[in-house]
């Protein structure tokens, strides 16, 4: 299952950086981020629960990037 | 429409004003000693609590390598330096991360423009649909809302929501939007429509006959968008330069600090002189922030996606933007790219008859078929066609149609049916489909039917020379007559006929063989039939895509319209945007490698570095958001 999620971010390379951790978190079969269109592509691994793991990765962008937000609800 | 700040962009701005006008007031100050250094922390504090703390964080996540960490050691570096050479002179620490912020704020300024500049262009996206309510008045609803097969009203000026079929009405409608074709098309009953076209000069009723998803306009936005998830070689390279490049500038730095002074004292027996070889290093850090590079290349690409899908040409991802800059050798399918994919009639060779009354007969006794050469036949008639004059049609599978046409018996058909009605015909010496004619048993010529070659083929072969393309390549079915006397009128170089799909995948295989290693090849399909090529070929260009899902699908490069000069035009705009990223890397570069250089000999100051840092970061974006214009390419 693929979704897409608007984000806010504010330098390239945080965006970059958002994308290396989102595709770490378990739950993300592949994860891209365009800072151009501000936009998050997530895809989830099988049977996995598309609110939780945002959550997830939410908290693991933070980590990165304190600034960032995705709105995924 | 004027880009304005957004609250974040603002408190920003404000803290630098307030941090910039301390420091103004404090130059006058007559402070000295620790009083002055306190002072000076109450700006550098305001300026950059947020870097501090985000470096700190980093330290503890062991991400410590980015421009925070940067510039707090930087400005950190330099107060300590202040302090130790009882200089006094705390300002050039807080200019480092004022500077440092005005740039943040800049970049964050200039992209949110970039990005409303593009998605300006881009829009296409309707924003209402109107449904006509039972008492005729119209409601505006979401086009997300609107099922398969509503009826909606698209007024002048308003954009054609969802794509459909004409119902009512005729007007012209302009899809400069789409196709960047600016001359205005004829509309009217019975014709189909696609979303994102602007509606001028009528009023038309529509019925869907797609939900909003699945529209050419929601394809195309969702295209655009999802480019930026394939990475091209450029882009992959600066995110993993990015990576080892900073941590490269700290260790330099700290190696340009520390060995130095161990040589001089040591060595040569000098005096050490630490502060100044520590200001350099520190000069290294300012200078070495990797933004310019790590935003002005994704930009660049995402601005020549958006301005090619301006011009009606859809790239997939920047990935096949680099590869179509490469291209030189390009292989296009005959029917339906180089020709109209519909057969006509070409010309009507005749002995005795009219030529005007040989294609009468000719249509008449063909008029109950629908075969494609038939309806050919009708259409070059051009006249309505009568059909009481016409009498015991007998179809004769595989040969063709015997009729009375006022009273005279028609033959029409091939060699064959001639043959079995012992009519002696003239064979034709030219290329196409032969449909001979006989009347009363007696031979009365033939007409030559053929797919029509498109009027701007001939142009597009030429752009594409020009453009140094190195060998054009034409796959077709088609007899081999018919082939050879496309290419050599168009100027092709190489031929190769009667093939069948898979065959075609073969010579493209052949031809990726053949060609030089930093050669790409393209081929270009109508999208229907080909689909195997096209993934094979290094870029898969599809032509005529308004309204097909198939082609769209398939391939990696789309042409909203049928034109193949548009072929040309979408490898020019590669490499006009390829121009410019390799510009900014070189400049971005460039510029920070002399500016470290100058630094590491002491010439630079800390005001060049800020300019290193900012004014490269501005210059690359100003030149990035050239690659939207791509009308004149």
């Amino acid at each position: 299952m693929k979704k897409t999620y608007r984000i806010e971010v504010d330098c390239a390379n945080c965006a970059n950086l958002m994308e290396e951790a989102a595709r770490k978190v378990s739950g993300v079969a592949d994860a891209t981020v365009n800072f151009m269109t501000l936009k998050m592509k997530v895809e989830f691994a099988e049977g996995a629960e598309p609110g939780a793991v945002m959550a997830e990765v939410l908290r693991a962008c933070r980590k990165v990037e304190p600034d960032c937000e995705i709105y995924y609800e | 429409m004027r880009y304005t700040m957004n609250k974040k962009q603002k408190k920003e701005l404000a803290r630098i004003l307030t941090a910039a006008a301390m420091m103004i007031a404090m130059h006058f100050a007559p402070v000295s000693g620790l009083w002055r250094l306190a002072l000076y922390l109450v700006p550098y504090g305001i300026i950059s609590y947020d870097i501090l703390y985000k470096a700190m964080r980093g330290i503890r996540n062991r991400q410590v390598f980015d421009e925070n960490f940067l510039m707090s050691i930087a400005s950190i570096g330099a107060f300590l330096l202040a302090v130790y050479d009882g200089s006094g002179d705390y300002a050039e620490a807080v200019a480092v991360m004022l500077f440092y912020k005005v740039g943040e704020l800049f970049e964050s300024y200039a992209v949110g423009r970039s990005r409303r500049n593009i998605s300006e262009l881009m829009d296409i996206r309707p924003d209402y649909a109107n449904i006509q309510q039972e008492d005729g008045s119209l409601a505006r609803v979401a086009p997300d809302e609107v099922s398969i097969g509503s009826v909606i009203v698209v007024q002048p000026g308003e954009k054609v929501p969802l794509d459909g079929v004409v119902l009512e009405g005729r007007s012209a409608i302009n899809s400069v939007a789409l196709t960047g074709e600016s001359r205005p098309r004829n509309i009217e009953k019975g014709q189909d429509i696609v979303s994102g076209c602007i509606n001028m000069t009528g009023l038309l009723k529509v019925r869907t006959t797609k939900v909003f998803e699945e529209s050419t306009v929601s394809r195309i936005l969702e295209l655009v968008e999802e480019a930026g998830s394939r990475k091209s070689k450029s882009e992959a390279f600066i995110a993993k330069f990015a990576r080892i490049y900073t941590p490269i500038v700290c260790y330099s730095a700290f190696g340009l600090a520390v060995l130095p002074p161990l040589v001089n004292a040591f060595a040569l027996g000098t005096e050490a002189v630490w502060h100044v070889w520590i200001y350099r290093a520190l000069l290294f850090l300012v200078i070495s922030c990797p933004c310019a590079l790590v935003i002005s290349v994704p930009l660049s690409f995402f601005a020549g996606i958006g301005g090619a899908s301006r011009a009606g040409i859809l790239i997939k991802g920047s990935n096949y933007l680099e590869t179509l800059s490469k291209v030189r050798y390009v292989v296009f399918d005959k029917t339906g790219t180089l020709t109209y994919g519909v057969f006509a009639v070409r010309a009507v060779h005749h002995n005795t008859l009219a030529e005007e009354k040989l294609l009468e007969y000719a249509a008449l006794a063909e008029c109950a078929s629908s075969h494609p050469v038939s309806r050919s036949l009708q259409a070059a008639y051009g006249k309505p066609v009568d059909r009481n004059r016409v009498r015991d049609v007998q179809e004769i599978s595989g040969h063709g149609i015997v009729a009375s046409v006022d009273g005279i018996r028609v033959a029409v058909g091939n060699d064959k049916l001639m043959d079995r009605l012992g009519i002696g015909f003239t064979p034709c010496h030219d290329s196409g489909t032969i449909v001979h004619v006989g009347m009363d048993g007696r031979y009365a010529g033939h007409i030559v039917i053929d797919d029509e070659i498109k009027e701007q083929s001939a142009a597009a072969i030429r752009a594409l020379k020009k453009a140094g393309i190195a060998r054009t390549v034409l796959l077709t079915g088609d007899n081999r007559l018919t082939a050879e006397q496309t290419a050599e009128r168009l100027g092709i170089d190489e031929v190769h006929s009667e093939l069948l799909p898979a065959d075609k995948v073969a010579q493209v295989e052949i031809l990726l063989k053949k060609k030089k290693d930093e050669d790409r090849l393209a081929f270009v399909g109508d999208g229907i039939n080909d689909a195997p090529v096209l993934t094979r070929a290094d870029v898969g260009i599809a032509m005529g895509a308004m309204g097909s899902d198939a082609a769209i699908e398939a391939a990696d490069v789309v042409l909203m319209d049928d034109n193949p000069e548009q072929v040309a035009k979408a490898i020019r705009i590669a490499r006009k945007c390829m121009g410019i990223v390799y510009q900014n890397i070189v400049l971005a570069l460039g510029i920070k490698f002399t500016c470290l250089a100058l630094g590491a000999v002491g010439i630079a100051s800390m005001w060049l570095a800020i300019f290193a840092d900012v004014g490269v970061l501005v210059l690359a974006v100003l030149n990035a958001v050239r690659a939207l214009q791509v009308q004149n390419v």
